[in-house]
């Protein structure tokens, strides 16, 4: 299937161009809110509008920027949006945002809002770079929603909080897995995800 | 053309974007400031209730269900006396509290009816492995006997210190005394399955893996709780009276 020029910038970080599992940007992220699926959802959500705003505004300022505090400037425009975000989630999502606590401030400092805002907002106009913020922060949220899955149904047997796995299983001796609620599984699927990722695309 | 490398372009837009930034800021901050302080007492409406035994639901809730049951709420002192002042006891920092030596500290009450009768709530403050531990504490109109409990924690280690918060570990303390035969204040020791205290002192089990979290919660009972002693014992005697 040939994609059409304008919508490779959305298109590409989902595959070959990933953020996570190709380039290894936000990986910390990844660890921190996918011990379930609930707050990996709500992260991809506020990661991906934090992206995609800041990659627009950044684009439509980026004639006016000047050189010498340019980080400064990105850096100041994405803590709003972050702040915003954070907001936001206080006033309508409040039980989400007691579990992803500390994690949408520290959005902030997700590399990949500050490699795209340098490497494509910077030197594309507003339109490519919103497709771009948009692909991008989907990229990065199926492989933290594929993670969760794993780690919530394997480390507490529920998705979404719903029972999944049956008491039965449970009476006949049936253990969640302790391991999988902490951090290290989470790279471990990460890596799992490469591993499939890698063979199936041999050209990277 | 401006020079856009020149300093006094750059200080001039460097200001003109924080102060854009920050009006923008506050203007959200102002505009959601009202829902978030409701989403926060609601929070520990939800709290001071599920230590009643009192769980909102779909077509009920919190904040109605809250109205519905808890009558009244006050402060007392340690000597078990009312404290009339503005302050309302739902907005009482019992972290702040725990601080103050027993008889300076504010001490909250909320007055839960529920259909088994009466209940008292009495907050509860302490320290967990990683950070603050806290959570509410039901006692019957006895003053003795607690009809319910329930903990929650900043951070503690998840399947470990963090299953304090579960219903399993807190169901333990239904139905168990704080005061002994002699009328002493023993509060509820958290031991390690298996074992229990010689002198038969109350005992629930601690959580296998989150000793220290469990410890935790011993030290928060026995000192949040005895500063209401004496208000405690005056229930159970206002209760004789009026038999």
């Amino acid at each position: 299937m040939k994609v059409p020029q304008s919508l490779i910038p959305l298109i590409n970080p989902f595959s070959k161009d990933n953020p996570v599992i190709v380039q290894i940007l936000g990986i910390c992220s990844a660890l921190a809110v996918t011990a379930k699926l609930e707050p990996a959802v709500v992260m991809t959500i506020s990661v991906t509008a934090v992206l995609a705003f800041a990659n627009v505004i950044i684009s439509a300022m980026r004639k006016t920027i000047p050189t010498a505090i340019r980080i400064i400037v990105q850096l100041v425009v994405v803590a709003a949006l972050v702040v915003i975000v954070d907001q936001v989630l206080k006033a309508y999502a409040y039980d989400v945002s007691v579990q992803l606590s500390v994690f949408i401030g520290l959005i902030i400092t997700n590399c990949i809002i500050m490699g795209r805002l340098e490497a494509f907002a910077l030197n594309n106009s507003p339109w490519p770079a919103f497709l771009d913020g948009i692909g991008n922060g989907l990229g990065y949220g199926w492989i933290l929603i594929v993670v969760a899955f794993f780690r919530e149904l394997l480390g507490s047997g529920t998705l979404w909080g719903y029972q999944i796995i049956p008491q039965w299983l449970y009476e006949h001796g049936y253990q969640n897995n302790g391991m999988m609620i902490l951090p290290p599984m989470a790279l471990i699927t990460v890596a799992c995800i490469i591993w499939v990722h890698r063979s199936r695309n041999k050209d990277i | 053309m401006i020079n856009r490398q020149s300093n006094i372009y750059t200080v001039i837009y460097a200001a003109l974007l924080v102060i854009v930034v920050g009006v923008t800021l506050s203007l959200v901050y102002q505009a959601l400031r009202p829902s978030q302080v409701e989403n926060m007492a609601n929070d520990t409406r939800r709290q001071i209730l599920a230590a009643a035994r009192i769980y909102p639901t779909a077509d009920k809730p919190v904040n109605v269900l809250y109205d519905e049951h808890v009558r009244d709420s006050f402060i007392v002192n340690s000597s078990g006396k009312r404290i009339n002042d503005d302050t309302n006891p739902f907005d009482v920092n019992i972290g702040e509290q725990v601080k103050h030596p027993e008889s300076e500290r504010l001490l909250p009450v909320f007055v839960c009816s529920t259909e088994n009768g009466t209940k008292y709530i009495l907050p509860v403050y302490g320290a967990g492995l990683w950070g603050p531990i806290w959570g509410y504490v039901a006692f019957d109109d006895n003053g003795d006997t607690i009809y319910g409990a329930y903990f929650a924690h900043q951070g503690e280690t998840p399947g470990l210190g963090a299953e304090i918060e579960k219903r399993e570990f807190s169901s333990q303390f239904d139905g168990k005394n704080v005061f002994n035969a002699q009328g002493d204040f023993t509060s509820v020791l958290v031991v390690k399955a298996g074992r229990e205290p010689k002198d038969g002192t109350p005992y629930v089990n601690a959580v296998s893996g989150g000793t220290v979290t469990s410890t935790g919660v011993q030290n928060m009972l026995h000192n949040s709780l005895e500063p209401y002693t004496s208000f405690l014992k005056s229930l159970s005697h206002s209760d004789t009276e009026t038999r």
